[in-house]
């Protein structure tokens, strides 16, 4: 017998390894929005609602709260809508704290800033990004975890060039209104997971992805990036998990466009 | 009750050059651009424009109209990032002040109000202060011995300031309004636009069509779909496929072919020229007719 056919993560894709770290971001979350931006954080956050985390509230994309965790390609008109959410009522939600968004970042740094505005100076990009949107509340009102689906030292950067997202020390500095409802939680990439649980509040590897050396992640970080002797592999997806995910959620894979094995 | 119908021109002409303007809407959605392909054909210049940025900042900033944006974002909703957007940044050629979009909605409310800011935690520890180095922080009155302390955590707390967001002049649109200056949003979201009206002088609506007053509620919709009554409006506008290309459910969703058209025109200056002389520099009339020919084709 072959070793590789009969190791426990045989034929999962990263993509999926990634679907799953997601989901873990919302356990326990309760009857919070899950606000998930990008592919994999979708998938994440619709398979915690329909496994471990049922009472989450995801909205269409549009200005409504919908029913169930439908498939990440149904149509618009396939979905069920339980109440309206226009985004004058987002803040209302932010700003309540009932909510754990999952942001992109197009820089994150060792402290846990992240930066989606611009990069190079402010009055004169070298490359303008969509802009802050709603990062600096959202980080100081509920928490907040971040995807990074290209994970390099362009992406993970000592320092971020905009701060949007604000991680512990700047918050810390900012005082008790900004550490108040401060929580940043999680960084997913393509190939880990991190957290900011040392004494500095700085970045942590959690776990690698099986078929990721931690050699793989060091080289692709570009800062010091604390490795706690336990850091162990991102969990299986468990059987029902892997099923609802490939039969149900995202038959299409729609997740291997995002993050490629 | 004033009849408060004028044209698209006439609503131009109440603008001039230097003005802080306020665009309805919300990035690639319900936008006024009929209105701002007006003011792109006219000789208005130095704008300040105030908005949940679409392709009315990218369209404005491409003719050189914009000496400032004021903003949390520029996006295309399919298209991640307005290109023009990107150039005029990129090259220098615009201000911004970019702040969080919940402090954005703040700004309107306390303009709206009349007050000189409304306090928030949204952008404390952030570089949107150090980017705005005029934006101020404000420590909250009620101390640890203060009765009406609410949260003994929140004593003598720092919050963000953020100033009112006064504008000369908003424009919105919309799927319907009446005569009068009422209007209708029949799509799910009304965004911000009674607010950018309420924060405005001059405060113009353009909509899809334009009807008789009170026939609004009723057949026309429920009583929630008329986010905007007549005390926020000085000037209705018809103007059939203003909000082209933009999304304007139910009456349309939005031209993505178009849109890509248009994102594809900023990567260079003679495709610019060639788009714009086709569909910038000529009027409403002439532009919903060769959009329908373009569509067509």
């Amino acid at each position: 017998m072959s070793p590789t056919s009969d190791a426990p993560d045989a034929g999962v894709t990263r993509a999926e390894f990634c679907v799953v770290a997601c989901a873990d971001a919302w356990r326990n979350a309760g009857e919070i929005m899950a606000s998930p931006f990008g592919t994999i954080p979708s998938l994440g956050a619709r398979l915690a609602k329909r496994t471990f985390a049922p009472d989450l509230v995801l909205t269409d994309g549009e200005a409504a709260l919908m029913v169930g965790a439908p498939p990440i390609s149904a149509k618009p008109d396939e979905l069920v809508r339980e109440a309206a959410m226009p985004y004058r009522s987002v803040f209302d939600v932010v700003w309540s704290g009932r909510r754990h968004i999952m942001m992109m970042a197009s820089q994150i740094d060792r402290a846990g800033n992240q930066n989606i505005s611009a990069v190079g100076p402010h009055d004169k990009p070298k490359v303008q990004l969509v802009g802050v949107r709603g990062a600096p509340g959202n980080s100081v009102n509920h928490p907040t975890s971040y995807w990074v689906p290209d994970h390099s030292p362009r992406t993970f950067v000592d320092q971020v060039d905009m701060v949007c997202g604000v991680g512990a020390a700047r918050a810390a500095a900012a005082g008790a209104g900004a550490t108040r409802f401060h929580d940043v939680r999680r960084v997913v990439s393509n190939l880990g997971v991190f957290d900011f649980e040392t004494p500095e509040r700085t970045m942590r590897l959690r776990s690698n992805h099986p078929g990721v050396s931690i050699d793989d992640i060091v080289a692709a970080t570009g800062f010091a990036l604390t490795i706690p002797p336990d850091a162990g592999e991102t969990r299986l997806p468990t059987p029902e998990e892997l099923d609802l995910l490939r039969t149900v959620l995202d038959p299409a894979s729609v997740r291997d466009r995002e993050v490629r094995t | 009750m004033s009849d408060k119908r004028l044209g698209v021109d006439d609503i131009v002409s109440e603008l001039s050059s230097g003005m802080t303007i306020g665009i309805g809407g919300w990035g690639s959605r319900r936008k006024p651009m009929a209105v701002v392909r007006a003011i792109c054909r006219s000789d208005l210049t130095d704008l300040t424009v105030v908005a949940y940025g679409g392709p009315d900042v990218g369209l404005l900033c491409a003719t050189g109209k914009v000496r400032k944006v004021v903003c949390g974002f520029v996006t295309l909703d399919s298209i991640a990032l307005d290109p023009h957007w990107r150039a005029a940044r990129q090259h220098g050629r615009v201000e911004v002040m970019e702040v969080d979009e919940g402090m954005f909605f703040l700004g309107l409310q306390a303009a709206a109000w009349r007050v000189p800011f409304l306090p928030t935690r949204a952008g404390l520890g952030s570089d949107v202060l150090t980017v705005n180095p005029d934006l101020r922080l404000v420590r909250s009155p009620y101390g640890a011995g203060n009765p009406l302390l609410a949260d003994p955590a929140d004593a003598d707390v720092d919050l963000v300031a953020m100033p009112a967001l006064r504008l000369d002049a908003a424009v919105v649109h919309t799927n319907r309004a009446d005569t009068a200056g009422n209007a209708q949003v029949l799509s799910p979201d009304p965004f911000f636009d009674a607010l950018f009206l309420g924060a405005a002088e001059r405060r113009f609506v353009t909509a899809e069509r334009v009807v008789e007053n009170g026939t609004l509620v009723g057949e026309g919709g429920p009583l929630l779909s008329v986010p905007i009554h007549r005390m926020l409006t000085d000037g209705v506008a018809e103007t059939p496929g203003g909000a082209h290309f933009t999304a304007n459910p139910p009456d349309y969703g939005r031209d993505e072919a178009f849109q890509k058209e248009y994102a594809a025109a900023a990567s260079d200056p003679a495709e610019w020229e060639a788009f714009a002389n086709r569909y910038v520099f000529v009027g409403e009339d002439e532009y919903q007719a060769r959009v329908k020919e373009r569509r067509a084709s």
